[in-house]
């Protein structure tokens, strides 16, 4: 219980600070509106399923944006170095930073998913239950990437470089899931991919941060 | 040096079943003796990323900085392996159909992924300071490559149902006559020497490397 507390406590600590800065929330939906903008062009004649594609990508890509901003301000500020030594478990540094990502993920999409549906074309409930699954998995593992990318002195350039490979997977069952009559298999996969990869995470995450 | 002229000797013999003895297949003619390089190319680049992963869990569970510089070359050596698969697959998607590049062609889309995976991996080491810091994470991002081949393999298959509902291409498979299969099984064992020789060679230079680093260290 007191594990789940404390992840909940630092989840909290992430959404106070967005709360009262500002600072990622805001960029994520402004930039999701203009990829959409962006992909209308890049779209000359309409294709069928090719908007859908599109939005998988627009989604990762904010995934990612998000995540590159995660572990900044602990780094910056030395936070990092007093959650390790904090009486927690460490991978609870990692459950707190992935749920913390995680809802301002969701808050974008729930700007970006009408707005698609009005640009484009209407979201059916299979995408909706993708993108949900595709947040889990996508904010699980971003948020031991970003805090490996933290480390080095590429930093923002480095996590795109670690997470879109891993991405690419997400990618596949969402567009599966958004074209074809038969989403149950995507789903099932983006769940698979949800299971395995947070599991490696959660096992893995106490060396990342360790110094 | 044993290694390498076994490697040398084996790989030789390969290629010369492989040209000679080994029967022309009916459809592709001449260019499908590409396979008995390209496939155990792959296979290799596979053992070598897995060989990297158990050295990287190796170092997470011992804390034992010597594989480190394991799990690296294991890494490093795979990576060009993977290069190499994806070079060859290439030149054969030339020489069957055409085209230097078919997204059909699973197995190229699932060494095109974890190529641009594993490049990473050397991003994140140089941008790291060296340390037990960097072995650790080098080595859970090796762990998470290893993971990440069955789920990249699964979801390229599923890709295929949207992409491309027509018929599989397969090439060689487990229908192979007994010379294929024997050639086939020779080429892989000399690509297998081949990849110890070089990851030994890689492993002693690396060692060497790190070691005359030290000594500059208390010198200065």
């Amino acid at each position: 219980m007191t594990y789940l507390r404390d992840a909940a406590a630092l989840a909290r600590k992430d959404l106070l600070l967005e709360l009262r800065g500002k600072e990622t929330v805001p960029a994520m939906v402004l930039f999701v509106v203009a990829v959409f903008v962006a992909f209308r062009f890049a779209l000359p004649e309409e294709q069928e399923g090719a908007a859908g594609g599109l939005l998988w990508v627009a989604i990762v890509l904010t995934a990612l944006l998000g995540l590159v901003r995660a572990f900044v301000p602990e780094r910056e500020q030395g936070v990092l170095d007093a959650l390790v030594l904090a009486p927690c478990d460490r991978s609870a540094i990692w459950l707190g930073k992935a749920l913390s990502v995680l809802a301002f993920l969701l808050i974008a999409e729930a700007a970006a998913l009408p707005v698609f549906a009005v640009f484009f074309e209407p979201v059916d409930a299979a995408t909706v239950g993708a993108v949900l699954l595709a947040d889990v998995g996508l904010c699980g593992v971003g948020a031991l990437l970003a805090a490996m990318a933290v480390a080095g002195r590429a930093r923002e350039v480095l996590l795109p470089l670690l997470f879109l490979p891993l991405a690419i997977p997400v990618v596949i069952g969402g567009v599966g899931a958004t074209v074809t009559d038969d989403p149950a298999r995507y789903l099932g996969f983006l769940a698979l991919y949800d299971a395995i990869f947070a599991i490696l995470a959660w096992a893995t995450f106490e060396y990342v941060v360790t110094e | 040096m044993l290694l390498s002229a076994a490697a040398l000797v084996i790989l030789g013999a390969g290629v010369g079943l492989a040209l000679l003895w080994a029967p022309e297949d009916a459809d592709q003619g001449p260019t499908q003796r590409i396979f008995y390089i390209h496939v155990p190319v792959a296979l290799t680049a596979y053992a070598l990323l897995g060989w990297g992963a158990w050295k990287a869990l190796r170092l997470l569970w011992t804390r034992e900085e010597r594989y480190d510089l394991e799990s690296y070359t294991g890494v490093h050596i795979g990576l060009i392996f993977a290069l190499l698969t994806l070079v060859t697959g290439s030149i054969w998607a030339r020489a069957s159909w055409g085209v230097w590049w078919d997204w059909r062609e699973r197995q190229l889309v699932l060494f095109l992924i974890l190529f641009l995976f594993y490049s990473a991996y050397f991003m994140l080491r140089y941008s790291l300071e060296p340390g037990p810091a960097r072995g650790r994470i080098s080595a859970v991002y090796a762990l998470v490559g290893v993971v990440l081949i069955p789920v990249s393999f699964l979801a390229v298959r599923l890709a295929e149902q949207f992409l491309h509902p027509t018929p599989l291409i397969r090439r060689g498979g487990p229908d192979m006559a007994g010379s294929m299969l024997a050639t086939f099984s020779v080429c892989l064992a000399g690509m297998l020497a081949l990849a110890g020789a070089l990851y030994a060679n890689e492993l002693a230079g690396k060692r060497l490397d790190a070691r005359l680093r030290e000594l500059r260290e208390v010198l200065s």
